[in-house]
């Protein structure tokens, strides 16, 4: 489902390089858990994959579904099925979440060709998932993360994925500011989106959110390469042993 | 950074073609020859079979117009106006007033319907009531959800069809054009007609004074709660018409109305002057809202041939405990020179501005409020939003001040600016009086740029650029929008959009 090849990009403001020939395959139906220090490449690849245009691609390419998406701007692959939940999720004032969410579905579905969601579908849908997040739907009339502490902040960027339905779902650091309860709730919402025709890519720096979302691959980054690959024990060997023994095997 | 470019690219695509609104009708015109003296003065007057005190009226008005200059203070620049190259009456030429809209000339109400604005005048006169709000999106909640609209439609200078006008009699309630008013209520237009905008106020109103030729008069009895909002349309046609209306609304003690004005203009290729001017009375305990939506012909790439606004509108409280409020929301001309204004002559009384201001292209806006706290008690709040972009210049212009006797004054006032793009500007120009060492005066203001983080985000879900602009902008405008009847709050949100697009590389 996604390929990156030899990917090269680089900030466009002031020319620094990030990514470094990064090589990775994420299949349909797999979880592929993206683990790595900090200042390894994490986020950017999240941005770079989402299409944010403070940096460029000087080499490389990356597929979904078998075709380039680097021409393709932000909304342009959030149609085709690509989602970011956020690490900091963007407070917008004065939009309720309930809006924002009927204008982005119908949006992507205006997209597709399909018709616009009918209110009492669209209530309907919003009601069930933000049930299962244990979500209180007086929530969804604030605006969108205004005033939301971190982990209400996740909870609706997980709402907003389980809505738009995507085929390539990307995590970035979501386990990042919660605790415990919300962690699981988090973790819950992300299982239950498990499925063989979609690829979800969970960004981390710890293992812990590992423990709740089992992924079937491990990727270690580093320094904007995939410097090791392996299986959930891989997520394992970093938390007892830390980066520094990959890192040491990899230079 | 190409961006920039691009932008320049974006916004000069935006054209007359990209103006929806832009479209000429063809129905016969009966006009003065151009220019002003008091010949045409006594034309327009003879026109409207005015009795000769109203002639007298317009014609002290001409002879102190002729003595005044243009005011040069705001931040507004365009080519001198040639005030003798002007047409100052063109009336549409039908038999007197039709009485209902069978009667008007189809071309007119095709105008109308092209024009996509929620007018609805068909369901209105079969009596269909558009209370059923789950049709609308998301209703805010300050709304008014009665949905019955009379509409007083100003087909350039001549109010040509007056819906609604029985039941509202019924009320007690008055509602016509200030021609008529004028024929039919002289006592009510001689003690109101100049008493909030004088005839000397400034060279605009002075002009309006004149060679007014219609506009819209509202009488609320005592204690009358108005049945249904009242609205009116006003629209620009003939070429090189200047259009002056002259709204005068009048709420007795105990009383209240809403008032709706909006607008569209069909292109053209001169500027187009309008200075209208509106007078609202409130006396003891009374309210009058006022609510605008503007979006006359902004101009084509280069700018040219957009309209020219310069409205003097003015709000008296003249009685105790009265309110007025304005909200408007102001998209279009190339210039607008605009400040509603509230005088807060009685004790308790509290005047409101709630302003939106969108421009884009080569658009000059210089608008804001001032709000005079001359009672005892009185209170203001001032919200104002400005958003600008391509290359226009945004301008909030606002003056509060409490005179002696203005004990305990209060005052609110927020001032929002929003940029798009690094080509245009904001402007924040507050002015602050205090003579009265009782006052409260607050002032926020507060100007940014819509932030790449945030538009990256909207458009990650899969929301179109120019989209999420809007939805970014409309959600800078809430507390403004909300404020609006809910029939102008759905339009204006789209009309917000509207004026943006091509406004983002």
């Amino acid at each position: 489902m996604l390929e990156i090849k030899n990917l090269h990009a680089r900030i466009v403001d002031d020319g620094t390089e990030i990514i470094r020939g990064l090589n990775l395959t994420v299949k349909a139906g797999e979880v592929a858990a993206i683990m790595g220090p900090n200042g390894s490449g994490k986020s950017t690849l999240s941005y770079i994959l989402a299409g944010r245009e403070d940096y460029e691609v000087t080499e490389g390419d990356i597929l979904y579904n078998g075709q380039s998406i680097l021409e393709m701007d932000p909304a342009e692959r959030a149609t085709s099925g690509i989602f970011l939940a956020f690490q900091y999720p963007m407070e917008i004032p004065g939009v309720a979440t309930m809006e924002f969410l009927k204008v982005a579905m119908n949006e992507q579905r205006k997209a597709r060709g399909e018709e616009p969601l009918k209110i009492p579908e669209f209530l309907k849908r919003v009601k069930d998932a933000a049930a299962s997040l244990n979500m209180d739907m007086a929530m969804l009339k604030r605006p969108l993360n205004v005033g939301f502490s971190g982990g209400e902040k996740k909870r609706a960027e997980i709402l907003q994925m389980k809505l738009l339905e995507p085929n390539l779902c990307v995590l970035d650091e979501t386990d990042s500011g919660l605790d415990i309860d919300a962690l699981k709730i988090v973790s819950d919402g992300v299982n239950a989106l498990r499925s063989p025709d979609r690829a979800i890519v969970i960004i981390t720096h710890y293992q812990r959110l590992l423990q709740h979302i089992e992924p079937d691959t491990v990727h270690v980054l580093y320094r904007g390469q995939v410097i090791k690959s392996g299986d959930k024990s891989l997520a394992l060997d970093l938390e007892a042993n830390g980066y520094a023994g990959v890192i040491g095997q990899a230079a | 950074m190409p961006a920039v470019q691009d932008t320049i690219d974006r916004v000069r695509k935006i054209d007359v073609d990209q103006y929806k609104y832009g479209f000429q009708t063809e129905i016969a015109m009966d006009k003065a020859p151009k220019g002003l003296s008091e010949d045409i003065i006594r034309f327009i007057s003879a026109k409207k079979d005015e009795p000769s005190w109203m002639l007298e009226w317009r014609l002290e008005a001409y002879r102190r117009w002729v003595t005044l200059d243009e005011p040069k203070w705001a931040r507004v620049h365009y080519p001198k106006i040639d005030f003798q190259d002007l047409y100052y009456y063109a009336a549409p030429k039908s038999t007197p007033g039709p009485t209902s809209l069978s009667d008007v000339d189809p071309e007119l109400l095709r105008v109308y319907e092209k024009l996509g604005i929620p007018l609805k005048e068909q369901e209105i006169l079969a009596g269909v009531q558009k209370t059923d709000a789950s049709e609308l999106e998301e209703p805010s909640d300050n709304v008014y959800k009665s949905g019955r609209v009379a509409v007083d439609a100003v087909f350039d200078s001549v109010s040509v069809v007056t819906t609604f006008k029985k039941e509202l009699a019924q009320a007690g309630v008055i509602f016509c054009s200030i021609s008529e008013a004028i024929r039919e209520h002289p006592e009510l237009v001689k003690k109101y007609l100049g008493s909030v905008v004088p005839t000397s106020d400034n060279f605009y109103a002075t002009l309006n004074s004149a060679v007014f030729t219609d506009g819209s008069f509202v009488f609320v009895p005592k204690g009358v709660r108005c049945p249904m909002e009242l609205s009116t349309y006003f629209r620009m046609n003939e070429k090189n018409t200047g259009q002056f209306e002259r709204t005068l609304i009048i709420a007795e003690e105990g009383a209240y109305v809403s008032y709706l004005e909006g607008c569209t203009a069909p292109q053209r290729d001169e500027n187009q002057l309008h200075a209208a001017v509106v007078e609202l009375i409130a006396l003891d305990d009374a309210e009058i809202k006022y609510s605008t939506v503007q979006n006359w012909y902004p101009g084509d790439a280069e700018g040219k041939g957009g309209i020219y606004n310069f409205v003097t509108k003015r709000g008296d409280c003249r009685g105790h405990r009265s309110k007025i409020s304005w909200t408007q929301v102001e998209t279009g001309s190339a210039i607008t020179w605009k400040y509603p204004s509230c005088i807060l002559r009685g004790d308790d009384s509290s005047g409101e501005f709630y302003s939106i201001a969108v421009s884009n292209g080569y658009q000059q806006v210089d608008s804001g409020t001032k709000m005079i706290h001359l009672g005892k008690n009185t209170s203001s709040r001032i919200i104002s939003k400005g958003i600008a972009a391509g290359l226009s210049q945004n301008t909030y212009r606002g003056q509060v001040s409490a005179h002696r006797k203005a004990t305990n004054a209060r005052n609110f006032t927020n001032c929002d600016s929003l940029l798009i793009g690094d080509q245009c500007g904001a402007h924040t120009v507050p002015y602050m009086e205090a003579k009265n060492a009782t006052a409260k005066f607050e002032h926020e203001a507060t100007t940014s740029k819509i932030s790449e983080d945030q538009k990256f985000y909207v458009m990650q879900r899969g929301i179109p650029e120019e989209e999420a602009i809007a939805l970014i902008v409309n959600g800078f405008v809430k507390d403004v929008i909300q404020q609006l009847p809910m029939e102008f709050a759905v339009e204006a949100q789209k009309l917000i959009g509207i004026s943006l697009e091509g406004s983002v590389g």
